[in-house]
């Protein structure tokens, strides 16, 4: 038996550098660093341990959709233990959504081979989370997604979901789409052998035209949704501080009950 | 004028705040048809018609709560079908995301989530949102289908405006992919008789400089005597002194109160994502500092053990 693992990671601007954006309303990349979007280096410890955990033949393929230096991501993933890369990229992809995305990943993950898709549970600068339900719609296969623990035996893959009011037991045959919080499990730093073999390991790249997709389908104006306008939030007023000398909290419910909260 | 599916999110009938705040802004827009499912969906009607739903789509079966998230889409797509509505409407909640992407994949649709507010426009509603830790707003329309918009709690205030309401059974058939993953088990979360994090007016929170789970009292007496909701930063989370669920920030959830009482929480990035849409901000931190001073409408630069229950019993004084 074999499991053919593919996770989607995305490379996404530092959070803590100046995000911006561009002249056309998208994320301005070329100003701010950017890296391994932080929430996806959950999937890829999930897939590794899936894999430790098996007696099937596991192949984890890291698969990501952005510009060229998003290979840097594909790395920081190899050399956590994935084993390849899929690198979708093509100037057409500038400004693509969400919907859009799901379509070029659903085309690549099935171009790939997969019995299991991992993905974060959002990425960290979009953090909408709808990907995973995305590609479990378009692929037509589960969706077992916000996972704080998962596992996969004899083709099929369980979870615990845990949510406001309740925490839910998920299980769901492979093929399946499965999407994981920073609750599953801390995620592994690289080693030093991991970086050396990394750069051994293959990278694909493919573009449009490898995954018979239409230039109208996708990017910034194949977009389903439009941005009209961005602006940074004004400033805040800079507030009162006062520093505790034995009657700080007195002072404090002082101000909640000028502004009417007592 | 136009019909405006409004999602409902409700628990054995019991409507959540949230959607009668979605009723408000659907009524901008057009008229609210609400769609409620599953068990106790017909008890939700009173609720929803006092706030303005002229009709109620209800339709209960198990496949809600046995199976994840597809056999509501199926019923909301069915409920699209049935009304062709100029919008449909989601609460923002992890499933509602959920939901509105595959119902918008769906239709042919463009997806916007987390809409902080919502206006009618020349060319379909207009969507605000807070972007890249709510250092941006931006206003965004659906340019291709029927708008599928997702609202965060607190992003409208909640308006009585009677309506019909009348309650109308949605003929649903599932699809094939309705029963792919299977709910096999469900316990339920024990409720503390706090307001829910993302719902409360009000939200006092702990971080790293509360040092210890037991101490978590000292926050929890505090948001008592306000009855607020209790949020928690990562680092208090990761430490194991509260749980998951009331985390605020990137990883956890974005809270937007009219007040938020930071305590011993310096402010990183990942932990302003969630919270920097807060009405008013209020900081208790020993480090002069820390960066969550420059959000704050007032800041106590002080001992948290010393300035939280000072101002828990001052609380209590006033209040009689």
């Amino acid at each position: 038996m074999s499991l053919r693992i593919v996770v989607t990671v995305k490379y996404v601007p530092d959070a803590t550098g100046d995000r911006h954006f561009a002249d056309d309303l998208t994320v301005d990349r070329d100003d701010v660093d950017g890296l391994l979007s932080e929430l996806d280096e959950y999937a890829v410890e999930q897939a590794l341990q899936i894999s430790e955990n098996s007696d099937d033949d596991v192949e984890i393929t890291v698969l990501t959709v952005g510009p060229e230096d998003a290979k840097d991501a594909l790395r920081k993933a190899l050399s956590m233990g994935a084993d390849k890369a899929i690198h979708v990229e093509d100037d057409d992809l500038h400004g693509t959504d969400a919907i859009g995305t799901s379509l070029v990943l659903a085309k690549a993950v099935e171009k790939a081979g997969y019995d299991l898709v991992i993905s974060g549970m959002a990425s960290t600068d979009g953090t909408m989370g709808v990907l995973p339900a995305l590609l479990a719609e378009r692929l037509g296969v589960p969706q077992v997604t916000l996972l704080s623990e998962v596992s996969v035996e004899d083709g099929t893959v369980k979870g615990r979901r845990d949510g406001d009011a309740a925490s839910e037991q998920l299980e769901a045959s492979l093929p399946a789409v499965v999407s994981v919080t920073d609750q599953s499990g801390e995620a592994r730093y690289p080693s030093f052998k991991g970086i050396m073999a990394a750069k051994k390991k293959p990278v694909q790249s493919w573009d449009l035209s490898d995954l018979d997709i239409e230039a109208e389908e996708v990017g910034l104006e194949g977009a389903w949704t439009k941005v009209e306008d961005a602006s940074a939030r004004p400033a805040r007023t800079a507030g009162t501080i006062v520093k505790d000398e034995g009657e700080g909290g007195k002072q404090l419910a002082e101000y909640l009950a000028s502004q009417k909260f007592i | 004028m136009a019909e405006v599916l409004v999602y409902v999110d409700h628990v054995d009938g019991a409507v959540r705040k949230p959607t009668l705040e979605l009723l408000t802004l659907a009524r901008r827009i057009g008229e609210p048809v609400a769609v409620a499912l599953g068990a106790g969906a017909e008890n939700t009607a009173a609720a929803l018609a006092e706030h303005g739903a002229v009709k109620v789509l209800t339709h209960d079966a198990s496949e809600y709560a046995d199976y994840l998230v597809v056999p509501k889409v199926d019923a909301l797509q069915a409920a699209v079908a049935a009304v062709s509505p100029a919008a449909v409407l989601v609460p923002s909640s992890a499933e509602g995301k959920e939901i509105a992407a595959r119902l918008a994949l769906r239709i042919g649709s463009g997806i916007i989530t987390d809409a902080v507010d919502l206006e009618a426009g020349d060319e379909g509603p207009v969507a605000t949102q807070s972007v890249f830790a709510a250092s941006f707003t931006t206003k965004s329309r659906i340019a291709k289908g029927t708008p599928v918009i997702t609202v965060k709690p607190n992003s409208a205030a909640v308006e009585a405006a009677p309506a019909a309401g009348a309650v109308e059974a949605l003929a649903v058939t599932f699809s094939a992919q309705a029963t792919g993953t299977k709910v096999t088990g469900r316990t339920a979360r024990e409720s503390t008789g706090r307001p829910e994090l993302t719902e409360a007016a009000i939200v006092v929170s702990g971080g790293r400089g509360v040092n210890g789970a037991e101490n978590f009292a000292i926050i929890e007496a505090l948001a008592d005597s306000l009855g607020a909701a209790v949020g928690a930063s990562r680092a208090a989370v990761d430490a194991g002194w509260y749980p998951h669920t009331n985390q605020v920030g990137q990883t956890g959830k974005s809270v937007s109160p009219q007040l938020y009482i930071a305590n011993g929480i310096s402010g990183a990035i990942q932990h302003r994502a969630g919270m920097q849409t807060s009405k008013t901000i209020v900081a208790v931190n020993k480090d002069a500092e820390a960066p969550i001073f420059d959000l704050v409408d007032y800041g106590i630069v002080g001992d948290l053990f010393d300035v939280v229950p000072q101002l828990t019993e001052e609380i209590k004084t006033r209040k009689g």
